[in-house]
């Protein structure tokens, strides 16, 4: 009979006693491999360009433009934007680069974001490599223990990158100025800006959590009309969340890259009126 | 001789589908302990396959609906050869066996105030199918099994086992049903992983092994479906009640040639879909019957305005009882007004927006899609009759399921007889499994309680007899037998079976024909007897196919001879050298029973037949059943005297 | 109908060992792998043990991997792969082998009792059930499944590392866990059974690294993932890791 049967208690995968006996470690015939290789090459290109921009210190400010990984700036050492997301939380014993106080945050959101999580599961840790496709791990315990109980904290970065992504909507308002402060004038950084932070809420709304807090967490639908609505409406948006990942990643990179030209001085922001 | 296993239980129960599951759920329940045997895993069963809806007259859709209008429907589909107090049964418990799904977690479609929505569906004058999207065999299922782990999670609390009351036994074929004179008792089967052969010893033996739809060349039939249980009670010593009548559902897939026969739900047609020839017309409103005149769309403008408001207009005719559709599709194609790979245009693609096909079909969609690449949202798929149920069977007692002239028999489902009379309803298969299988369960467990300490043990020769007849296939040169020649291979044995009844014994059938169906399978019987295989007992499926021929070989005799008996056409039986229907058969049951009552090996001369045939007369229908009729319609089924009576 | 002859390797052998065969076999149009297995059964290779059935992706027995992918054989079209390749058939790998491409799928079942099943409310009979289509959707959702168990043969948890089927139940059995929490009747709660929690204490939520292998596999194109493994964390995260909700408990219990 097929039932009753305990599993064996030797470690070991694939290849273990009882299985069929099969050497190879998968029998894949198609490139496998290719998904696991783009998305480890994506994520180490933004992490190398963000770390160097979120350590330079400079060019992240060129009137009316802040860029997203200096915003908002919270110490001494911030250069002043006017009306800009200034705050001086932190003295001037705050010797680095400011970003790396506010950065934690979006950071800490993708970094257990359910999807940066199979990501970088299976793309850096190979955990497993791809489906079908057998680990190199002796060991796996998964999220059951430290440090990767953690991810379960997902929600709180969740409430962080709200206000974040609420900052971030005021920079864009800010925007809307020109470099003399004076409103009502659109320049084509305006656009990049525009388009970053529509992306940046869509990722942020597209969360799991989110999903989660609106309406998931609810047994009855039909009790509860405008949440079911709302759920429904963050199921659309989740259902997209690997692509928002991407694209707001790439746009945030974007959008700070743009203030760096204009700020450094080697691209004029075109100004439309 | 090697030592065989034994077990001893209080009700087994043969086969692990709808009638089956919820027999032993109620065995179980009423305090029999129960094993359950079925060929393939548990949760797998063919049940699985049925789509439309489970028909039980709820009233959630139309208030005006009630048993006495189902069991009318269920009478007429069936042409009023019914087992008529079978069909009542049904129709009054029906909706507390749906109802009581829901209990054990079913979740069905509903309705805006919150109820089970039910849809509409050939035959049925109101929606009565409860239903789940398009896989209500699938919700069904897997609510009885979940619900049997329930009990088993409660003996587990109780005694440490969870399988001390209620197991069941996987991968597990029967090949005997063994008795004691005139008595069950037990089952002798194998394992099919190991080859290991077992007894379960117990007074009451519940056969709930479905249909026999293998035995045809085309069906929307799985592997399992080879008849086992109508052979096993056979060899028991039952009767197989008007075997003749076998169901072809109008719509099964025509191409690719793979997937030929795999059925397209009704519920396609339910919903607005419709059968056009190769011109483009929509041909069923030629074939509407006399019998069905006043309840049938005449044109197409009041059939399409049906969907819309089915209390003022007549229903389309596509939505006639399954024979008619089948017998119409039939003629399109021989008078070759048929779609390119020989069916008829089944189309929804120009009634309903893409989006709603996918919403309402989703498994029809998926269905085309990956195993025909079409979409059936922009193309009209290709349909053609495929062999799909029988509604002949172990002629049982209505009201307690149990197997005429054989003590602790019982039969539920499919592999019944009677309840279905000539042509079965949809939506009806799957309430008379929750029906009859619990009546079933309820009896097998009341039959064995009540044998408390007087079981009739099991012979030691009995199972040394089984054993040699399921190990004949690996000693398969027979110089034992005088009879010389190679050993036959299994697997053409069977395509030459499923050959020999689609073309002699389908949907069309002709004397002369049937004759030489019943002489090919006397050939092939006496061929069978050489079917040989290699290798071992382990998982051997040449091996397991060798013993399944036994029982598709009796059952198709069955078939050919209560076919070739029966000079009229009915229901599921099509004669075309006797066309109509004739009242004077209105009354008239064909039983088969083994021509050697001892139960020995087949027979080996071709010539002669292994099932002998008799006529009985049914029981007059009770006068308040047949007052829910109007008087002209009782006039074209019934004869005068039964009338008057 | 055009056929032609394709190169098949098909693994045989049962628990002492085995190793792919080479077969050449004729393949028509429209067939699909299940087709060409049976072709090998009837022709060249009559006692090759394969599991299957309906043979139209409703019951999902005929579960193997081909060319490495978990998959129904009966779903697989022969047309998706080259004339010219060799297609390669083995038995689940996640699982012990019985023969051939049968495997012993009785991991899924002993899990399947695990799973506390659905709790009746009390003080409603049959009959008088009321459920609105918007509260039973997402429960239906996983109630599509056929029990194919290719998401319990593709994920890493188990199929990479045996140890851990003693303390993680799968995809499949969490998936069932998250439809009875999400039965708008299910009367678990009321009968002091939190399965939020036992998801994560009891059946191994926390195993899962959403890696979506069993999406990506799942024949019913069910979101396994989305739809039930996270919503599922996070209502363990609602009952173990959310200070907020945990002192609201708190204080709602102590005020009732």
């Amino acid at each position: 009979m097929a039932t009753g049967t305990e599993p064996q208690q030797n470690s070991g995968g694939v290849r273990t006693g009882t299985r069929a006996a099969i050497a190879a470690p998968h029998l894949r015939t198609d490139r496998w491999w290719l998904a696991p290789a783009v998305t480890a090459a994506g994520l180490f290109a933004f992490v190398v360009y963000s770390t160097w921009r979120a350590f330079s210190n400079a060019h992240y400010y060129a009137a009316p433009y802040v860029s997203p990984f200096y915003s908002p700036c919270l110490a001494q050492n911030c250069r002043t934007m006017h009306a800009g997301p200034n705050a001086d939380l932190f003295g001037s014993w705050w010797g680095i680069s400011p970003a790396v106080i506010i950065l934690i945050f979006p950071l800490g959101f993708r970094l257990t974001c359910y999807y940066y999580r199979k990501a970088y599961y299976r793309s850096f840790w190979a955990s497993p490599p791809a489906c079908a496709v057998a680990e190199p791990h002796k060991k796996y315990t998964g999220e059951t223990r430290f440090p990767l109980i953690l991810q379960n904290v997902h929600r709180y970065f969740f409430y962080a990158a709200l206000l974040v992504a609420g900052v971030l909507s005021y920079d864009t308002v800010l925007s809307f100025r020109d470099t003399h402060y004076r409103w009502g004038h659109m320049g084509l950084g305006t656009v990049v800006f525009l388009v970053n932070i529509t992306l940046i809420w869509a990722y942020t709304l597209s969360c799991h959590s989110c999903r989660h807090i609106v309406g998931g967490k609810l047994k009855h639908f039909s009790k509860h009309p405008v949440r079911y609505k709302a759920w429904q409406f963050v199921g659309r948006l989740n259902a997209r969340h690997m692509q928002l990942a991407w694209a707001s990643l790439l746009s945030v990179a974007l959008a700070d890259f743009y203030v760096y030209l204009v700020a450094s001085g080697v691209f004029d922001d075109p100004r439309f009126f | 001789m090697s030592v065989v296993d034994r077990q001893e239980w209080d009700v087994v129960v043969v086969g692990a589908g709808g009638a089956g599951l919820r027999a032993a759920i109620e065995a179980r329940e009423r305090g029999a302990r129960t094993a359950v045997i079925c060929k393939s895993l548990f949760g797998k069963a063919h049940t699985v396959m049925a789509e439309g809806g489970i028909a039980a007259a709820m009233a959630n859709a139309n208030e005006h609906d009630n048993w006495q209008v189902h069991f009318r429907d269920t009478m007429r589909g069936g042409k009023f050869l019914n087992q008529w107090r079978m069909a009542e049964l049904h129709a009054q418990e029906a909706p507390d066996r749906v109802w009581e799904l829901e209990t054990w977690g079913a979740l069905f479609d509903r309705t805006k105030d919150g109820r089970i929505s039910q849809r509409n569906f050939g035959g049925h004058e109101y929606p009565r199918l409860a239903h789940v999207g398009d896989r209500t065999g699938l919700e069904l299922i897997r609510t009885l099994q979940q619900k049997i782990v329930a009990l088993q999670q409660q003996d587990f609390e109780e005694t440490g086992d969870y399988e001390s009351r209620l197991k069941v036994f996987q991968e597990c074929t029967v090949t005997r049903i063994l008795k004691n004179g005139d008595r069950v008792c037990g089952v002798f089967a194998y394992e099919r992983e190991t080859g290991r052969f077992f007894v379960l010893q117990a007074p009451s033996v519940v056969v709930a092994t479905g249909g026999i739809g293998k035995s045809f060349k085309v069906t929307s039939n799985s592997w399992e479906y080879t008849g086992d249980g109508h052979a096993l009670a056979l060899l028991a010593g039952a009767q197989l009640l008007n075997m003749e009548f076998v169901q072809f559902h109008p719509t099964g897939m025509v191409w690719p040639p793979s997937v030929k026969g795999i059925l397209v739900t009704e519920s396609v047609r339910g919903d607005g879909g419709v059968l056009r020839n190769s011109d483009g017309k929509r041909f069923m409103f030629d074939y509407v019957p006399d019998v069905f005149k006043e309840k049938y769309a005449e044109s197409e403008e009041e059939a399409d305005r049906w969907y819309e408001d089915p209390e003022h207009n007549r229903r389309p005719p596509e939505l006639l009882p399954r024979d008619e559709v089948a017998r119409a599709i039939n003629s399109e194609v021989k008078a070759g007004r048929g779609s390119p790979h020989g069916g008829v245009f089944l189309d929804v693609s120009t009634r309903m927006p893409a989006e709603v096909i996918r919403r309402r079909l989703p498994s029809m969609y998926h269905q085309f899609k990956e195993l025909a690449d079409v979409d059936i949202t922009a193309e009209a798929m290709e349909v053609g009759p495929t062999c799909h149920y029988v509604m002949g069977g172990i002629a049982v007692d209505s009201d307690t399921a149990a197997a005429r002239g054989v003590p602790g028999l019982f039969a539920a489902g499919e592999v019944a007889g009677g309840m279905h009379g000539s042509n079965r309803l949809g939506g009806n298969s799957l309430s008379d499994l929750l029906v009859f299988g619990r009546r079933a369960g309820w009896h097998a467990a009341e039959h064995a309680q009540g044998l408390a300490g007087q079981r009739p043990p099991v012979a030691d020769a009995q199972v040394d007899t089984a054993a040699a007849e399921a190990l004949r296939p690996f000693s398969a040169e027979t110089e034992r037998e005088g009879v010389a020649g190679p050993s036959e291979n299994p697997y053409t044995l069977h395509q030459e079976l499923q050959q020999t009844m689609n073309d002699l014994v389908g949907i069309i059938r002709r004397e002369g024909e049937m004759e030489q169906a019943l002489h090919r399978l006397g050939e092939l019987r006496v061929r069978a007897r050489r079917a040989g295989v290699e290798g071992h007992r382990q998982f051997n499926p040449g091996w397991h196919l060798a013993l399944d021929l036994r029982n598709m070989l009796l059952v198709s005799e069955c078939v050919a001879r209560a076919a070739l008996e029966r000079t009229e056409s009915r229901g599921g039986h099509t004669r075309e050298d006797h066309p109509t229907m004739d009242r004077a058969w209105r009354n008239v049951n064909l039983l088969c029973t083994l021509a050697d009552p001892t139960g020995g090996l087949a027979v080996t001369d071709p010539g002669r037949g292994q099932i002998r045939l008799s006529r009985e007369s049914t029981d007059p229908i009770r006068p308040d059943l047949l007052a829910l009729f109007e008087k002209e319609e009782l006039v074209k089924y019934l004869a005068e005297e039964e009338l008057y009576e | 109908m055009t056929s032609y002859e394709a190169r098949f390797k098909v693994w045989r052998g049962d628990v002492r060992g085995g190793g792919l065969e080479d077969f050449t076999v004729e393949v028509n149009d429209g067939e699909v792998v299940l087709d060409i297995v049976h072709r090998l059964q009837a022709t060249q290779a009559p006692d090759l043990a394969v599991r299957w059935n309906c043979k139209a992706g409703k019951c999902g027995s005929c579960s193997a991997e081909i060319n490495g992918r978990p998959r129904l054989m009966c779903m697989t079209r022969m047309s998706v792969f080259d004339r010219a390749e060799t297609i390669t058939v083995t038995p689940l790998r996640a699982f012990p082998v019985v023969r051939d491409l049968v495997t012993d799928v009785g991991f899924n079942y002993q899990k399947a009792r695990e799973v506390p099943a659905f709790v009746p409310p009390a003080g409603l009979g049959p009959g008088q059930y009321r459920m609105a289509q918007e509260d039973v959707d997402r429960s239906q959702e996983f109630r599509k499944c056929i029990e194919c168990f290719l998401c319990q043969d593709t994920c890493h948890v188990v199929r990479d590392h045996e140890e851990n089927k003693a303390a993680f139940a799968g995809p499949r059995f969490l998936m069932r866990i998250a439809e009875l929490d999400m039965h708008p009747l299910d009367a678990a709660a009321e009968s002091g059974l939190d399965r939020g929690r036992t998801a994560q204490d009891d059946h191994g939520l926390g195993y899962c690294n959403i890696t979506k292998c069993c999406t990506e596999v799942c024949p019913e194109g069910i979101h396994i993932t989305d739809n039930a493994l996270i919503p599922m964390k996070e209502r363990a995260v609602d009952r173990k890791y959310d200070p907020l909700v945990w002192l609201g408990s708190k204080i709602r219990r102590r005020s009732s």
